[in-house]
């Protein structure tokens, strides 16, 4: 048996031992683009929203003032009756609902979250080239949970100071310190004979709601 | 519980045994056909693709050259964002540190989302013993784990079975394990996902222990990374109190920018996909978010053994997206199982000798369980020379003298009954004759053309490999 510390010097010794002969690795080479897109917000907006459809979310476009409307009119077509509210959610969002609204002020437990019908977020970002929107855990979306367990999760983006073209725009723009959901589309397996299926464990139903003003 | 590798015969034998099933043989063929279009497809999208290649190539090759300092990087990260790190040098002690982890937390459940790491140390096993319950919660885990079966696919474990198989194990033991199958279950996808859903939703909400691995850890921040697709990775890694990761120590990326790099290449060679559903990230624990306590197991176990040997150590590059798999034919014909660990197709015939050594026939004979065709090589996102592994491993299993040689031996029928006989293969056919030729001209299947017009192949002559290799090395 051997203590914690010493299994720790054990591997970190081996690691030495083995690189002992090997020259140093140069500088990493970063040919690769730093955006697939060309720099045009209206082509961008467009390439995220082809992009999230792909992958089988809803996607919807809306002026800030029409959004109250929307969003209540999104939830009332799954038949939502709770939604689930993340701390600091601008209550204008969901002025035209009649939901149920269930606060996570005091957290909600894994059972309340269970049996509410959809939650409503905003996010941290959006990223164009993969279809991907990002949650960070911010203001207006709450701690990671909300979003996995209603069946329903309605996403509002703010375009264009919300979307980036790719990866390598994204990742100096988020803090690594939050945590985080990476969200592209609906949860999806392809376990069963390499067939994607849409709904497994996350919301079955993702809506994207871009807003352009 | 599901089986364990351990006593597994070699390969030439288990691959036999394989091909001589038919509709594993039809599985397999269908699935990997399928997703090998597809990556084609998501891979051309990119017109970087080859600098993005060399670029993780290039990071992950430089981390290698300073895995310590990483490592030591990552600690102090994880330690200050809340974490605790724990070394394990080997499977055993990964095991006893996740088992004493969960035993002092009071609950004898876990819920697991897939990971190789825990597979490969048999993590599963080892807490039975301690009589602890780890519900695997991916889909095709838990097909393995309710068949009793054994992963055949770093990606689809399950790849080895079709939609009727697959209802007939739900159906059959979903009861034995938590909530039974709905009645009148149907082989669609989409009503075998939604058993799923249900039978594992409960296991989710009550679960106070999470177990997984991840597929990077960025050094700088102490951040750890989980892409999958179903979700219930994100349950896993969520809504439990307590959350234990435990990640081979090739994982480590510098930094946060690094994920630049590897999201993209990913994704694509894997799932065939601009982006998989769900990433989760975090970093040591937060107020009011996620698990209250987050444990990291960095897990050696035969991984500084690989650091060591100069032409070796390239497959702790390994990302594990499966692409290599999925255009192996020698994979394709002998399926998962028979490369007897957690790691089967090309990464596994070089990985699994190198972390656990070539002392046993099985593993003595996973180098030679390839054509050398080199698609491995061309898919691979981080551009690991998979076949120059694999003549560098066969002349160290020559080398061994002694019991080498007879490993050998038993090794080379594997080669020569693998590559000499597509035909007998493709038509699953009794093996019988052995005959001299080491190498096909030609490749069986769609798509060896290009292969081989895109890679010279190493001429392999009538006499003995080793002999062979002793002449032209010398
Ligand atoms: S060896 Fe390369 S292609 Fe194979 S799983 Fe690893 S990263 Fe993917």
């Amino acid at each position: 048996m051997t203590s914690p510390s010493s299994s720790r010097d054990r591997v970190l010794g081996r690691v030495r031992r083995a690189l002992a002969d090997v020259p140093e690795a140069p500088e990493v080479a970063r040919d690769y683009l730093v955006s697939h897109t060309p720099d045009d917000p209206a082509g961008v907006l467009d390439l995220l929203h082809d992009n999230l459809v792909d992958y089988r979310a809803g996607v919807h476009r809306s002026t800030r003032q029409g959004l109250p409307a929307l969003v209540g009119r999104l939830l009332a077509e799954r038949g939502a009756r709770t939604v689930v509210v993340p701390p600091g959610l601008p209550g204008a969002w969901l002025a035209g609902s009649d939901a149920r609204q269930r606060f996570d002020d005091v957290p909600l437990t894994p059972a309340e979250l269970d049996s509410t019908d959809a939650v409503v977020t905003g996010c941290a970002l959006a990223v164009a080239e993969t279809g991907t929107v990002v949650l960070d855990a911010g203001p207006g979306q709450g701690r990671r949970a909300l979003t996995l367990i209603p069946d329903l999760h309605v996403c509002v983006v703010e375009a264009p100071g919300q979307v980036v073209a790719s990866l390598p725009q994204a990742l100096p723009r988020l803090d690594p310190t939050r945590p985080m959901t990476w969200i592209s589309g609906p949860s999806a397996t392809s376990d069963i004979e390499l067939d994607r299926v849409e709904g497994v464990h996350g919301p079955r139903t993702l809506e994207v709601v871009l807003v352009v003003d | 519980m599901s089986g364990t590798f351990i006593g597994m015969p070699s390969f030439p034998e288990a691959a036999r045994d394989a091909v001589r099933d038919t509709t594993l043989r039809g599985n397999l063929r269908h699935a990997t056909h399928t997703i090998r279009a597809k990556r084609a497809g998501a891979v051309a999208e990119l017109d970087d693709w080859a600098q993005l290649r060399e670029a993780g190539k290039q990071i992950k090759d430089r981390t290698l050259r300073h895995l310590d300092r990483h490592l030591e990087q990552l600690e102090r990260a994880v330690t200050a964002a809340g974490g605790t790190v724990h070394w394990a040098a080997d499977a055993e002690e990964a095991n006893r540190i996740v088992a004493d982890l969960v035993e002092a937390t009071g609950e004898t459940e876990v819920v697991k989302v897939k990971s190789m790491a825990t597979q490969e140390i048999g993590l599963n096993a080892a807490l039975e013993t301690a009589g602890i319950r780890a519900y695997e919660t991916d889909l095709a885990e838990l097909i393995v784990q309710l068949g009793d079966d054994l992963p055949s696919h770093i990606l689809v474990p399950a790849i080895h079975r079709n939609r009727g198989e697959i209802r007939d194990i739900f159906r059959d033991h979903m009861q034995d394990w938590g909530r039974p199958a709905p009645d009148g279950l149907t082989d669609r996808p989409a009503d075998l996902a939604e058993a799923a859903r249900l039978h594992l939703r409960e296991k989710f909400l009550r679960a106070k222990v999470g177990i997984s691995g991840a597929n990077f850890m960025v050094a700088e921040t102490g951040t750890l990374v989980v892409v999958e697709s179903e979700g219930n990775g994100r349950m896993c890694l969520t809504l439990p109190e307590t959350l234990i990761s435990v990640v081979g120590i090739e994982k480590v990326i510098p930094t946060w920018r690094d994920l630049e790099v590897f999201l993209q290449l990913l994704p694509r060679s894997s799932t065939a996909e601009r982006m998989n559903p769900y990433t989760t990230m975090w970093t040591g624990t937060t107020d009011g978010d996620g698990p209250r306590a987050f444990h990291l197991v960095l897990l050696d176990n035969g991984r500084t053994d690989t650091l060591a040997d100069e032409v070796g150590r390239q497959a702790l590059r390994c990302i594990r997206c499966s692409a290599c798999l999925n255009v192996c034919p020698v994979y394709e014909r002998a399926g998962g199982h028979a490369y007897g660990s957690a790691y089967p197709g090309p990464i596994g015939a070089i990985l699994t000798p190198q972390l656990r050594g070539t002392a046993t026939e099985l593993d003595a004979s996973l180098p030679y369980a390839s054509s050398l065709c080199g698609a491995c090589y061309e898919v691979c996102p981080v551009a690991i020379d998979i076949p120059e592994v694999l003549v560098h491993l066969r002349e160290k299993v020559a080398d061994q003298g002694g019991a080498g040689h007879r490993l050998e031996r038993a090794a080379m029928r594997a080669a020569t009954w693998l590559l000499d006989h597509p035909a007998a293969l493709t038509a699953g056919e009794r093996l019988a004759s052995r005959t001299r030729k080491l190498h096909p001209k030609r490749l069986p299947g769609p798509g060896a053309r290009e292969w081989t017009n895109s890679r010279d192949l190493p001429e392999l002559p009538d006499r003995p490999f080793r002999d062979w290799w002793k002449k032209n090395h010398a």
